[in-house]
């Protein structure tokens, strides 16, 4: 007999399936009753490319990520007329992540109520209803209040779809990821390609019109929302993918891309992005280099100083600035593109990116570890360092208080080590070229370690459900934390064996007023500490700051490890840095953007300026 | 009492397929390989079993080539007793079938003389769903297929299986010796503990052939081309409801 075959269509073509999904997913398959044709039918439905390209998904479509699944997920039981609860269970795993682009799909959460409410009221300047999360900032005088001709002007650039006055899309916009910063913008601009950008900076610079420069909007210091009435330019319409040289993985690509869509696209060529955070599926690549993000794979990887090869930037006054070369080496006078890598849009709008990505290796293993102590913890890390030297893709950390946060409030995620509770717990990724040896070797470290007492428990992962499993919850902790309510996030660099002093001393300084978390990037020694609250009060805030930053700095550490300063460190800057590089930076704030229109109140201190 | 266990090494669940350039098959060099689900629900329904002291001693078993040891391994690590491997080099012109796979297995069964032969209900690589039944068949053995929920009652050695059908459960009861395969309800699979995984490093992987069974696994069938089924073409999105009846009614058809 032959038989002419078709692929199985009992698997889900999208990468980065999570457990709980991949349940989900799995059973829609109740062979019972489902004809193979409409199987088939269905399952096409999650394919990524179009025949002739490989553009990702456009940005609509783009902004549901992975979440496409359940829609999917849903067709299947509607189609199958499956008795399947679980389905429903597991169905909205992804849709946990917060905003996707502020001005397309509804978000549901309180900010977008109270951001609403805001704007309703045009009287209402930036009125901290979220608390105390910053003093008040006066709004400058010198910056012109929007007017209707403006509006009129955008739109003959723009377009009517490009200029956005919709009251509930621009309430989205004006508020932060964790809804602790609220701006009062009246407009929102979606230009579609630099040109527009470079015509809307050039109006804005001549009428002095304050600008935010606004992607993802996943910002953790509020430096990606307006502080009072400046005008947001969202990059969201600029997602388009270049070029890829696929011999020595540069990917050039408008900086509008999510950094999420970028991987699907570059790991269908055989490379990965070389960097990945939690925000993945709606930060956008411009925003990425604009915060100079350090993320996961910092560890191997390294900072995006290193990885961005050349950028395309929009200055205040309209000028394009094209630094977009592809090249490894260039020594040809300042290497300009470092300025704007971090600048959090107070120096340019960063239009284009070409930036190297590393070749995908085929295995990749994934351990999730409980230690006993803090000690204990950095001993592994230096172990790691040694026995797992060349293969070592992330270390991360986090505490008990994380484990539990994660527990109670990402939905689908089980502890993978249940049966007791441990102080600390560690996850390492390898990723190597060779499955068999990378395993064992894993495996190997694994079992020294926890015959020398570094490790008290752990698992590693037999397959990649598992190991999205584990990177969930590691992954999942900033949004667990916004779900209690009031989140203070700090994000610290302090020397690897003090890393964690702040944590115990914060909670003992806090006692009962709230909770406090610390996990992070323990292999590039980055703390995030999180303060949770189910309000944000001014009782709390006071037991905080300065205190954490006077202790950071006295640990000479730096007081903003990857997320920047943006409106919330502004003033803090002096902390991590001497008065004469304030000074400097200042100048060439003034040099670069003299009528100060880009992301004013934010980064460098009002007096320096 | 035993449990078998039989369990297949598949490309990852997560894994995007890809057909080979020549369409003789699935892609496989180079590409994770892991666990097939439904048998990671077996693995742990038998350890489920013994620990609540209905069995004594959980075999895994596979057919496959020498790298199929991996998912044996994997099986033991999560803590199934010992494993057999029955080797076998695939040819993908000529796929292991269903009933070559049944033929082993009862080669199996009838060595280990076990309670209970536990399979996944299907694997994700060719969805056949087919070798639990035929076993059963071969056997003679009853059959709980698509079992979400098992209970074994050792005194009168009767395992009760509650299956999902169309509009509800169905419960039924089998006299032991019996097969069953696992439907994805049936249980949350255990990770691979370190400890377990050190303990699986002393455990006996028997390797034994088809040949050694006396099981002829020749294939019948013969696989013409591989072809990925045909891709959905994009949405798009209107914007506005008359749009969208305009687009009903003049290109769908459907008004
Ligand atoms: C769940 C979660 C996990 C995170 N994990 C990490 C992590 O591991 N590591 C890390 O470093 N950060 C992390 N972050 C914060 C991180 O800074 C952002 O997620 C990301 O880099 C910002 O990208 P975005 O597109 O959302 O930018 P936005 O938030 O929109 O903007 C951030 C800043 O960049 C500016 N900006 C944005 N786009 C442009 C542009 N095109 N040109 C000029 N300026 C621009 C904005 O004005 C703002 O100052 C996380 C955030 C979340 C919510």
């Amino acid at each position: 007999m032959a038989i002419l075959s078709l692929l199985s269509s009992s698997r889900t073509r999208l990468s980065g399936l999570r457990e709980p999904l991949r349940q989900a997913g799995l059973s829609a398959l109740l062979t019972r009753g489902a004809p193979p044709h409409a199987r088939a039918a269905d399952h096409g439905s999650t394919e990524f490319s179009s025949p002739g390209g490989h553009r990702p998904p456009p940005l609509h479509w783009a902004s549901v990520g992975s979440r496409t699944i359940s829609s999917d997920v849903g067709m299947s039981l509607t189609q199958y007329g499956s008795t399947n609860h679980a389905l429903t269970l597991h169905k909205r795993f992804y849709q946990t992540l917060r905003p996707q682009h502020p001005y397309c799909g509804p978000r549901a959460s309180i900010a977008t109520i109270e951001a609403h409410h805001s704007v309703n009221d045009p009287s209402e300047v930036q009125r901290r209803t979220f608390g105390s999360a910053a003093k008040s900032i006066q709004r400058n005088p010198a910056y012109s209040v929007l007017n209707s001709e403006d509006v009129s002007y955008f739109k003959s650039i723009l377009g009517d779809n490009g200029v956005i006055q919709d009251k509930d899309r621009v309430a989205v916009a004006n508020v932060d990821w964790m809804g602790k910063y609220k701006g009062a913008s009246q407009l929102l601009l979606l230009p579609k390609s630099t040109n527009e950008v470079s015509k809307v900076l050039a109006y804005c610079d001549s009428r002095r019109l304050a600008v935010v420069p606004q992607g993802g909007n996943t910002g953790l210091v509020g430096g990606s929302v307006p502080v009072h009435d400046e005008v947001i330019v969202n990059l969201g319409g600029m997602d388009k993918i270049i070029s890829f040289d696929n011999v020595n993985g540069i990917l050039t690509c408008e900086a509008g891309c999510v950094l999420e869509n970028l991987s699907t696209f570059v790991e269908n060529e055989g490379f990965i992005m070389p960097l990945d955070l939690g925000a993945k599926g709606s930060c956008q690549i411009g925003g990425n280099i604009s915060t100079n993000a350090g993320g996961l794979r910092f560890i191997r990887y390294g900072s995006l100083h290193g990885n961005v090869l050349g950028l395309e930037v929009v200055l205040a006054n309209g000028t394009v600035l094209d630094m977009l070369t592809t090249l490894r080496k260039d020594n040809t006078g300042y290497d300009l593109k470092h300025l704007f890598v971090g600048s959090e849009g107070s120096l340019g709008i960063v239009t284009k990116v070409s930036i190297l990505t590393p070749a995908k290796l085929p295995s990749t293993n994934v351990a999730f570890l409980s230690c006993n102590d803090y000690m204990s913890c950095q001993k592994l890390l230096l172990a790691a360092r040694r026995g797992l030297g060349e293969i070592i893709s992330a270390f991360e950390f986090m505490d008990r208080q994380c484990i539990d946060l994660a527990m109670a409030h990402l939905e689908g995620v089980h502890n993978p080590l249940p049966f007791s509770p441990y102080k600390f717990y560690v996850l390492i990724e390898t990723t190597g070229s060779d499955e068999s040896y990378d395993k064992a070797k894993l495996e190997a470290f694994l079992l020294r370690s926890m015959e020398d007492g570094l490790v008290a428990d752990g698992v590693i992962a037999q397959d990649i459900s598992q190991a999205s499993n584990f990177w969930r919850i590691r992954e999942g902790i900033s949004e667990a934390s916004v779900k209690v309510g009031a989140v203070y996030k700090y994000d610290l660099s302090i020397p690897v064996e003090k890393l964690y002093d702040i944590v115990e001393e914060m909670r003992s300084r806090l006692g009962d007023m709230a909770e406090v978390l610390g996990y992070g990037h323990l292999g590039d020694g980055n703390l995030h500490l999180n303060i949770l609250s189910s309000k944000y009060s001014d009782n709390i805030l006071a037991q905080i700051e300065p205190f954490v930053y006077e202790w950071t700095a006295g640990h000479r550490g730096s007081i903003s490890a990857e997320h920047g300063l943006g409106q919330m460190k502004a003033e803090k800057i002096h902390y991590s840095k001497s008065p004469e590089a304030v000074q400097l930076m200042a100048s060439i704030k003034k040099l670069v953007d003299p009528n100060s229109i880009l992301n004013p109140y934010k980064v460098l201190p009002q007096s320096a300026l | 009492m035993k449990i078998l266990v039989a369990v297949k090494r598949v490309v990852d669940y997560a894994v995007k397929v890809r057909v080979r350039p020549d369409r003789t098959a699935v892609d496989t060099a180079s590409v994770k390989m892991s666990m097939n689900p439904f048998c990671e629900i077996a693995v742990e329904e038998a350890l489920r079993l013994r620990e609540a002291g209905a069995s004594a001693e959980v075999i895994a078993a596979t057919v496959g080539p020498a790298q199929a040891a991996d998912t044996l391994r994997t099986a033991l690590a999560m803590g199934a007793d010992r494993a057999v491997h029955v080797l076998h080099d695939p040819d993908p012109a000529r796929p292991l079938l269903p009933l070559a796979v049944a033929k082993v297995l009862r080669a199996l069964a009838l060595q280990e003389n076990p309670g209970l032969v536990i399979l996944g209900k299907q694997a994700i690589d060719d969805d056949c769903n087919q070798t639990g039944q035929m076993l059963a068949a071969l056997l003679n053995w009853p059959q709980g297929t698509f079992a979400s929920k098992v209970i074994i009652d050792k005194d009168k050695q009767k395992a009760t299986v509650e299956r999902e059908v169309d509009g509800g459960t169905e419960t039924i009861c089998l006299d032991l010796p019996a097969v069953i395969t696992t439907d994805l309800r049936l249980n949350q699979p255990r990770y691979a503990t370190l400890p377990n995984i050190m303990k699986a490093k002393s455990k006996v992987i028997t390797k034994v052939t088809p040949a050694d069974l006396n099981v002829d696994i020749r294939s019948d069938m013969e696989v013409v081309q591989v072809d990925e089924p045909p891709k959905r073409k994009a949405g798009v999105i209107l914007s506005s409801v008359h749009e969208l009846l305009d687009k009903l009614k003049n290109e769908a058809r459907v008004l």
